[in-house]
């Protein structure tokens, strides 16, 4: 049997913490395998040795959110044979869009010596916004057996499975006692994109949404329910406007219920 | 019904009923205190039971109270049902290896553990009889379940009070267990601690209890017995009116209620998981990083979600209207063309932990009432 080339891979950032790039470092007992799978050309946060593209598979973390990244990641996409998302920032402009609904000129002004030398643009915006994504792998940060999941799916050509229903699912396939309707504590599992493993209930927390809005989210009902478990209007407004802020069903509700 | 098929068990004796069953091989499940909640896990006797606990249950809301007495079965049915342990969440159907020489692929032997169910209620059985139905029989009978089912011991209790959201009576099958059980229990008041009148369902059952140290019945026995399910059966938190109930639902799809409902509908698909007797499956595939080795897995799915009814182009049901009217009309109606019998038991289950608290019984209600009105002259 002729061996094969290896895939190039690429891991790029964007606006973001770094910790769903993290993720693949943390594969610990999987990452042999994955460094034996493809070839990793492009990876500053593990390594300074670079090899040039193009590239078979990149790995896109983090937002636009300056004129010089929107610039990049189109350089990116064209040396990309397939372009890969990973986590809140890159799928939906992470929680640093919340400069979407404010002033970023009073931000900068507030938070720097010498406002002058920003240049940024006033929204945060996924990398969907500005080149075709390939697929987008949700949450913040990223489930590292998902992120295998999906390099697996790469390398062997077929569609990564990851479920784009409620977090609920996830917590009943575990055999979880529902927070909500058992504790009445306020949860937004049911709008909420599944990926995680249902950790939060698990914990016997509310599911926080950090893996965004699931395939067909209801938030208006939910927003009722959150009510009626003791929310105020500001705490709603608030419950969406964390990591996946302007992803668009949570913007909207969380707009619904501005002050 | 000869003596030798009842007898009265202490709480010693219903001890001594889990001890054996584990001492013949069995892996004992029944309900137990976890999370705020009585669910069914690994119990090794009677002081994992939920002792002088009981629960509190309306549409999308579940509480666990104190009794004041010390009854073990003084509560209804929880989140979990016995089909996680029969038809399992998540299974692997097959794997695959692929070598220089050959590709291979084996499919998951049948499981060997035998399952003792303690404390299944009479709608959990009609569940299980349901499940039966689609799993156990016909040209696509799942040799899994079969194996799982065949080898399970049912000790089921009968019910001394009802739930705030069940309506086994309406569904004709609860409160009071009358087949599908090896053994059954009804628990009665006899001084400090409660006692058990135990009655055997099958010869495995029989041989079971005359093994178990246990005292003759006695009229009393009896009366207490008759008296505590009767009890049960009158204290339904819900009622369903049956009849004609497939013709009205099938008649009905653009009734202005589907959209009322789905308006508050999450599509989150609790409903279906909590349901007994829901049991739509789908396949997920995965691969190693080296391309040697690939596994299928099968996994409970939900007629709520969009894969459920994709197909090429599209989600047949991409409105919530369409999948909840798809879910209700199937466990209530098309459920009788498909297997001869309803899919729904009347548990309550899906009006408890549905978050927010959409109630079958209340949205049947409200189709039926608003064409009786329009019928009248």
């Amino acid at each position: 049997m002729a061996t094969r080339r290896k895939p190039k891979l690429a891991v790029w950032k964007f606006a973001s913490c770094d910790g769903c790039q993290l993720s693949l470092l943390d594969c610990e007992d999987e990452l042999l395998a994955i460094a034996g799978a493809v070839e990793i050309a492009y990876f500053a946060e593990a390594t300074s040795a670079f090899v040039k593209g193009p590239y078979d598979l990149s790995l896109v973390e983090g937002s636009i959110t300056t004129a010089h990244d929107a610039e990049r990641i189109r350089n990116v996409r064209a040396k990309s044979k397939a372009l890969v998302t990973i986590g809140a920032c890159a799928t939906a402009g992470g929680v640093q869009a919340l400069r979407n609904f404010a002033d970023v000129e009073a931000f900068t002004s507030v938070v720097y010596a010498h406002p002058e030398y920003i240049s940024t643009l006033g929204t945060s915006t996924p990398i969907a916004a500005h080149v075709p994504v390939d697929f987008e792998l949700r949450g913040c940060p990223i489930d590292k057996g998902q992120l295998i999941e999906v390099l697996s799916a790469f390398l062997a050509g077929r569609k990564p499975v990851t479920p784009a229903h409620s977090v609920c699912l996830d917590c009943k396939l575990k055999g979880n006692v529902c927070v909500t309707v058992a504790h009445g504590t306020p949860c937004i599992g049911p709008v909420t994109h599944a990926g995680c493993g249902a950790i939060c209930p698990s914990y016997d927390r509310g599911c926080y949404g950090c893996f965004g809005p699931m395939e067909t989210p209801n938030a208006a009902a939910l927003s009722r329910e959150l009510a009626r478990h003791g929310m105020s209007r500001d705490q709603i407004h608030r419950v969406y406007r964390t990591f996946n802020t302007a992803a668009e069903p949570f913007r909207e509700e969380a707009e619904r219920h501005g002050s | 019904m000869t003596s030798s098929d009842r007898a009265v068990l202490t709480r010693d004796g219903l001890d001594a009923l889990i001890a054996t069953l584990a001492a013949d091989g069995y892996r004992v499940y029944g309900p137990t205190v976890r999370d705020g909640a009585i669910v069914y896990d690994d119990i090794a006797g009677v002081a994992d039971l939920p002792a002088g606990w009981t629960d509190e249950q309306d549409a999308g809301s579940y509480r666990l109270k104190r009794r004041d007495d010390d009854a073990l079965f003084g509560y209804v049915v929880g989140p979990h049902s016995w089909k996680k342990y029969l038809h399992p969440p998540r299974r692997r159907l097959w794997r695959a290896a692929k070598t220089e020489e050959a590709l291979t692929f084996t499919a998951e032997p049948e499981p060997a553990e035998r399952f003792a169910f303690i404390g299944v209620r009479s709608c959990e059985i009609a569940a299980m009889a349901i499940q039966d139905k689609v799993f156990a029989v016909g040209d696509y009978a799942d040799p899994q379940y079969r194996a799982r089912r065949d080898g399970a011991f049912v000790v089921a209790v009968n019910c001394g009070e009802a739930g705030g959201t069940c309506f086994c009576v309406s569904m004709k099958t609860g409160p009071h267990v009358m087949s599908g059980f090896d053994l059954s229990l009804t628990e009665i008041e006899r001084g400090d601690l409660p006692v058990y009148l135990i009655e055997a369902g099958s010869d495995a059952g029989r041989d079971l209890l005359a093994r178990l140290p246990c005292r003759p019945v006695e009229a009393n026995d009896i009366t207490a017995a008759d008296a505590a399910v009767a009890h049960a059966a009158a204290q339904m938190g819900r009622t369903l009116e049956t009849d004609g109930i497939r013709d009205l639902l099938v008649n009905n799809p653009d009734h202005p209620r589907w959209d009322e409902v789905a308006a508050r509908c999450l599509t989150c698909g609790n409903c279906t998981m909590v349901c007994p007797t829901c049991f739509c499956t789908t396949t997920e595939d995965s691969s190693d990083l080296d391309g040697g080795g690939a596994e299928r897995t099968q996994r409970w799915d939900s007629c709520f979600t969009l894969d459920f009814s994709y197909i090429h182009g599209g989600s047949v049901r991409s409105s919530s209207k369409a999948r909840y009217r798809q879910w209700m009309t199937h466990k209530l109606a098309t459920w009788w063309d498909q297997f001869d019998t309803s899919g729904c038991v009347g548990c309550g289950r899906c009006i408890t932990w549905c978050p927010v608290g959409i109630d079958i019984t209340e949205e049947a209600r409200a189709i039926r009432s608003d064409l009786t009105r329009e019928t009248k002259p």
